[in-house]
């Protein structure tokens, strides 16, 4: 992730008045989504061949990954390509806007590309059809094997542009792939594109792991694995493949997350039949013990300012949520509702706490604010549960799980994805089944 | 009148019979009392007449009678091996949340060990360890398999 150089510029003097442009009210369900029209990019003549890349149809595949990722917001409407009206590389010139007004196109993508010297180069435009204006206009530069990151980072400046919030389009996320039956599952840590391309296993399936979750800059993941039967948490650095036990705890060690400025590793150690919360600061190995009652503690997340932990616990008799100061004073239980509720994660933007409740037999993925009130069930299952935050806060993912028969069959894990409005829902694509999401932060920030 | 009445009691045995037949069949498929597994089907042995398991109710970790009286017969058979160490593996079922399941899975996995060292077993004999509910024995989506994945196992190690 860092070794891609990216340069970005802004190539136009921008005549941006803010006279009725286009905006993309993100803060409800969207029922009428803004149609869109993604042009193909048109690729530079000029374009030299590039090891096994199809130089030439790079430009409506970038297009292609644009009009996928609006779709999937649940926000935008691309519309069909064969409607359109204009050659690529004339439209990015200057619209007709006239004619894409026509085909009921409120906004308009343009753009075109060259690959010569070993470089891309990339540039496009955003263009507000009604006010017949040029709302955003960006030029990049960077090995052609990154053309599907350009194509997430176009989608997340035209999000941006459009929304008024950061986009989420240039992240990974790193899950538990799982394959074999039931109760004999192999699970492997893996991590693709949020669009479901470039995956990657990072281990080879010989032991169990679970949870990984990121760090803030996105090149370590905390996991925790059985590795020689020994249930621990570990540091994964992703570039370089080592890894390495967090702390030197006689016993289990899991549910890890980093705090928020990647400096310590919070988690739960058990011992004796108790589990209570420890963190470790990565580069003093300092442990400290943060709770210390006769019950479950688990599950911690910290606020984004790193002054609180929400975290999980039965200390009342049944899982419920509290939230702490980060030294462990001033516990608070925040769930009084009916039913149960564990996994709490603290959203990026510190308003709300994620969360999965059980209640009568069913699963639901939900939000509340951090004091606990304002509780907003999102989505009702079978079985769910662990979810993760996009990096802007607008959207979950987590996995659910089906039903078995008798032998395990018709059993499944998937990843899936619900926006913080209700709205939304979707299965990810991911190679294998898959469980226990956890979001990156923006690669290019 | 005579007759029918008759008739009525010969079809209220007939009945009756029906019903306590059902009971039984229910009983020994069910196998369940409260919520905690009571029947043999997955159960393993460390000796003759030892099994090597106990079941637990949904989120909690306290022994039942029947569980202790495995757990003594567990003890008196690790007495009579003095050179027999142990590990006991804790398991949830899979309606739990999987790291809340994991601390479950440790919590009855050393209700199991005090027990074992409470009947005069060195705690340096029996080591721990929680799958959570990583290694279902029943990968059924029902009330029965989740009574029977809800479990203690003591495994011996040499």
């Amino acid at each position: 992730m860092r070794n891609l150089t990216l340069t970005i510029t802004v190539f136009f003097s921008l005549i941006v008045n803010s006279n009725a442009l286009i905006e993309v009210d993100i803060t409800r369900g969207n029922l009428d989504p803004l149609p869109i029209a993604v042009s193909p990019l048109h690729v530079d003549i000029k374009s030299e061949e590039y090891k096994e890349l199809k130089v030439k149809e790079l430009g409506s595949e970038i297009s292609k990954i644009i009009e996928k990722n609006f779709k999937n917001t649940g926000l935008f409407n691309p519309l069909k390509k064969d409607a359109f009206v204009q050659k690529p590389d004339i439209a990015h010139l200057k619209p007709r806007f006239e004619d894409w007004r026509l085909i009921k196109a409120q906004a308009l993508v343009t753009g075109k590309l060259l690959v010569k010297g070993g470089k891309l180069k990339v540039e496009f435009r955003l263009w507000d059809l009604a006010a017949a204006q040029e709302m955003t206009a960006l030029a990049f530069t960077t090995t052609p094997t990154n053309w599907r990151r350009v194509a997430h980072i176009i989608s997340d400046k035209i999000y941006e542009r459009l929304t008024g919030e950061e986009g989420y389009f240039d992240t990974r996320i790193i899950y538990v792939a799982e394959s074999g039956p039931k109760n004999q599952r192999i699970k492997k840590l893996a991590i693709m594109d949020q669009d479901g391309a470039n995956t990657k296993y990072l281990t080879l399936g010989n032991e169990l792991v679970l949870t990984p979750r990121f760090n803030p800059t996105n090149q370590m993941v905390t996991y925790m694995s059985y590795f020689r039967n020994m249930p621990r948490v570990y540091l994964l650095d992703i570039e370089t493949g080592t890894q390495e036990v967090v702390g030197n705890f006689p016993g289990m060690t899991f549910a890890p997350r980093f705090s928020p400025d990647g400096k310590k590793i919070i988690m739960s150690f058990a011992k004796d039949g108790n589990s209570d919360i420890y963190t470790m600061d990565l580069e003093t190995r300092l442990v400290e013990r943060i709770t210390e009652h006769s019950s479950i503690d688990t599950s911690p997340s910290f606020s984004p300012d790193g002054k609180f932990i929400a975290f999980n616990s039965d200390r009342s008799g049944l899982q419920q949520i509290y939230v702490m100061r980060s030294d462990g004073t001033k516990v608070k239980r925040i769930t009084f509702g009916k039913g149960i509720y564990g996994t709490p994660v603290w959203s990026p933007r510190g308003d709300l706490i994620a969360f999965t409740k059980m209640h009568k037999g069913k699963f639901y993925i939900g939000v509340m604010r951090i004091d606990g009130s304002g509780e907003r069930l999102l989505t009702e299952n079978y079985y769910q549960e662990a979810p993760s935050w996009s990096p802007n806060g607008r959207v979950l993912v987590f996995y659910r799980e089906t039903k078995a028969g008798d032998r395990g069959e018709g059993f499944s894990a998937k990843l899936w994805s619900i926006d913080i409005t209700g709205y939304n829902e979707r299965r990810l694509s991911t190679k294998s089944d898959a469980s226990d999401p956890s979001w990156s932060s923006l690669l290019s920030k | 009148m005579k007759l029918n009445s008759n008739l009525k009691n010969v079809l209220l045995v007939i009945f009756a019979t029906l019903v306590l037949s059902a009971c039984s069949t229910a009983k020994k498929s069910g196998d369940i009392d409260g919520d905690v597994y009571t029947g043999k089907e997955t159960v393993e042995y460390l000796a003759a007449g030892v099994p090597d398991r106990v079941f637990f109710a949904t989120n909690k970790s306290s022994l039942t009678t029947a569980s202790r009286a495995t757990l003594r017969k567990q003890a008196t058979y690790l007495r009579k091996n003095k050179n027999l160490n142990v590990t006991i593996e804790g398991h949830a079922d899979e309606r739990g949340t999987r790291e809340y399941n994991l601390a479950l899975g440790e919590r009855r996995a050393n209700a199991a060990r005090d027990y074992l060292m409470t009947y005069g077993i060195s705690g340096k004999r029996i080591s721990v360890i929680s799958y959570g509910k990583e290694k279902p024995v029943n990968p059924k989506s029902s009330p029965l398999a989740w009574s029977q994945n809800r479990r203690s196992v003591t495994v011996k190690v040499n």
